[in-house]
């Protein structure tokens, strides 16, 4: 499963509603930042990063007969809300691992950060003058 | 494998604590001893500190900043750099509280003496409490809404000349206001004669006292300047070592050389695993623009928290919101209203929480929370949300159920937040006071240095950095680490002089 995969992308707009107005080059500019974050970690990781997602992918079968891929946006908040509050740390490890790189993703980019009023600047008070 | 020119005396790390020794031990060197610091990390140039965020943390921490604890639930900040942690500091700096110094309990080390020792450094950094007109929005709300809420708020004094108030401080300031020690204490040691190179790791030290060192080249299109060594692995002898690697550095080191270490080593471990909380007030308020961290609340002896401002860049802003989706995007699109906490709990150390080494030597740190510590992070998470509602915010995003706590909240903070909304790996918590390891103490069967960093059994090798704290310390270290290695230095001389009659 790669980075770019249906499943990141649907848990990436349930993270971050706004992400699903990105367009193209801004999708390739979020995914670069998650794969040099994750390509910057083990082997180890990378295989259980892929892992989760696979398990991401597949988990909600079993309560709503659909990948999560496929799932409307209101159950797959719903899943996802439950992966955070699972009771296996693994479960909740996952989710909190996959969402950072999410967040790292989105908010990574200076677009993101001058969309939200961020306006940090070198020269500090000066520049608020 | 290389080998290079024998040194006397070779310093490990360039931090707090490596960055005093060099200095400390510097005018040795008109005497003809050989003084060798050897960094990790590369040696920055000015212009390398953009204040991007990612790209910052990439250059200057760990793991870019993700380095985590062994079941990944917390994350550990510390940096490599000529300079270490002192370089992504926001240069907060606080003496030792009296009570932990006693509490400590290490024969031969005095509260007194600490504190005339880091008062030194305080003078030679600078610090000092910035001027109110430097004081921004984020900070004085802190401070009318503690007073309100009746708390005792205290300012902190700062290590900086000439601060403009770029807010960037954890991502190395770009106007060199922070007076860390790649400001004063290497470059004072390198005139004097002292030898840093940069991009050298110490993989072993040997029982010959030497070490395995590995130099890298600098990759393309990385920040900082290649080293001062050509890139290959070195034999490098020497006589005395002095370990400052930082908690996990140093007691990684020492766990994969082949030493006879004391039991203890990598036992220990604290960190003030700290969360950071926000608030949104009506209106913009100065937040990303000043110096981020100017006041505190100091609830250690009583609550087992301390409480300080802060501000934070997008990404680690959104990280540490619990939650996600529509009610987490409202928040950061409301960026230019949010006041920020960070509460710190105050951590003691506990069996099993340690720093180990995995089959290729790199460090593993396991960690878990006790529900004191637990407890600390509610209480403060508490007493957070009492000030920002005192100093008019509208809502605090906080670990709750759901999130977001509103004014009408504010009476019933008991109820709305408890320590079943703190489970691990539901929430961001991260730490950057990272101590113990090798800690000090009165023999090797309960420590692993005495009160002059001395590991029992080796006296050629000595610790100078936050890894001695045998306990945590509740309060920003830096200037504690700057005082104990001071004492390292001195007792380096006093030997080194006996030897010479």
């Amino acid at each position: 499963m790669t980075l770019s995969s249906p499943v990141l992308r649907a848990v990436a707009t349930c993270v971050v509603p706004e992400a699903a107005r990105l367009d193209p080059a801004q999708w390739d500019e979020l995914e670069a930042i998650v794969a040099r974050a994750v390509a910057a970690r083990s082997r180890a990781v990378q295989r259980q990063l892929a892992l989760f997602l696979t398990l991401l992918e597949w988990l909600p079968l079993l309560r709503y007969a659909r990948r999560l891929s496929r799932l409307d946006p209101v159950r797959r908040a719903k899943f996802l809300d439950r992966m955070q509050r699972a009771p296996l740390l693994l479960l909740r490890r996952g989710f909190w691992g996959v969402r950072t790189l999410i967040l790292m993703g989105y908010y990574g980019r200076p677009a993101a950060a001058a969309d939200i009023g961020y306006r940090a600047d070198a020269r500090g008070w000066e520049a608020r003058r | 494998m290389s080998t290079s020119p024998s040194y006397d005396i070779v310093v490990i790390g360039s931090g707090a604590g490596g960055g005093t020794v060099a200095q400390e031990l510097a005018p040795l060197v008109r005497d003809g001893v050989r003084i060798l610091v050897l960094e990790k990390g590369p040696r920055f140039a000015d212009q390398d500190f953009t204040g991007r965020e990612l790209e910052m943390a990439d250059a200057l921490y760990q793991d870019g900043g993700a380095f985590l604890t062994r079941d990944g639930t917390m994350t550990l900040a510390f940096a490599s750099a000529y300079g270490g942690s002192t370089v992504v500091y926001t240069g907060t700096s606080l003496t030792a509280p009296q009570r932990v110094i006693r509490a400590w309990g290490v024969p031969g080390l005095d509260h007194g003496d600490l504190t005339r020792r880091s008062a030194k450094y305080a003078e030679q950094n600078n610090v000092h409490p910035l001027d109110d007109p430097l004081i921004n929005d984020n900070n004085r709300l802190f401070v009318e809404g503690g007073r309100k809420a009746g708390y005792l708020v205290e300012q902190f004094p700062v290590n900086v000349k000439g601060c403009r108030g770029s807010s960037l401080c954890n991502l190395g300031c770009p106007n060199q206001a922070k007076q860390g020690t790649n400001r004063v204490q290497l470059p004072r040691a390198e005139r004097s004669g002292v030898e840093v190179v940069t991009r050298a790791e110490v993989l072993r030290v040997e029982r010959d006292r030497s070490l395995t060192v590995r130099v890298t080249e600098k990759a393309a299109g990385t920040k900082g300047a290649p080293s001062e060594w050509a890139p290959g692995d070195y034999h490098v002898r020497t006589r005395i070592v002095v370990a400052a690697a930082g908690a996990i550095g140093t007691s990684a080191l020492l766990l994969r050389s082949p030493l006879p270490a004391p039991r203890s080593l990598g036992h220990g471990f604290t960190c003030h695993p700290a969360l950071i909380l926000v608030a949104e007030h009506p209106h913009p308020i100065t937040n990303d623009v000043g110096h981020p961290k100017s006041y505190f609340v100091d609830h250690a002896a009583s609550e087992r928290f301390v409480l300080e401002t802060c501000m934070y860049f997008p990404f680690v802003t959104a990280k540490s919101l619990t939650g996600f989706g529509p009610t987490h995007s409202a928040i950061m699109h409301a960026f230019p209203r949010l006041q920020m906490i960070l509460i710190l709990a105050c951590d003691h150390a506990a069996p099993g929480n340690r720093i180990a080494v995995n089959r290729t030597g790199s460090p593993v740190v396991h960690y878990r929370f006790t529900p004191q510590t637990i407890d600390g992070l509610v209480r403060g998470t508490r007493a957070a949300a009492r000030i920002f509602f005192a100093a008019g915010a509208r809502r605090v995003h906080a670990p709750a159920d759901p999130p977001l706590l509103q004014a009408a909240d504010a009476d019933r903070l008991e109820e709305r937040v408890t320590a079943r909304h703190f489970r691990p790996g539901m929430l961001a918590v991260s730490a950057a006071h990272l101590m113990g390891g090798c800690g000090m103490g009165r023999s090797a069967a309960d420590s692993v240095t005495d009160a002059w960093g001395r590991v029992h059994g080796l006296p050629w090798l000595r610790v100078a950095d936050a890894s001695l704290f045998p306990d945590s310390l509740e309060i920003n270290p830096y200037l504690t680490i700057m005082g104990l290695a001071d004492r390292v230095a001195e007792g380096i001389r006093q030997d080194w002089a006996a030897t010479r009659g």
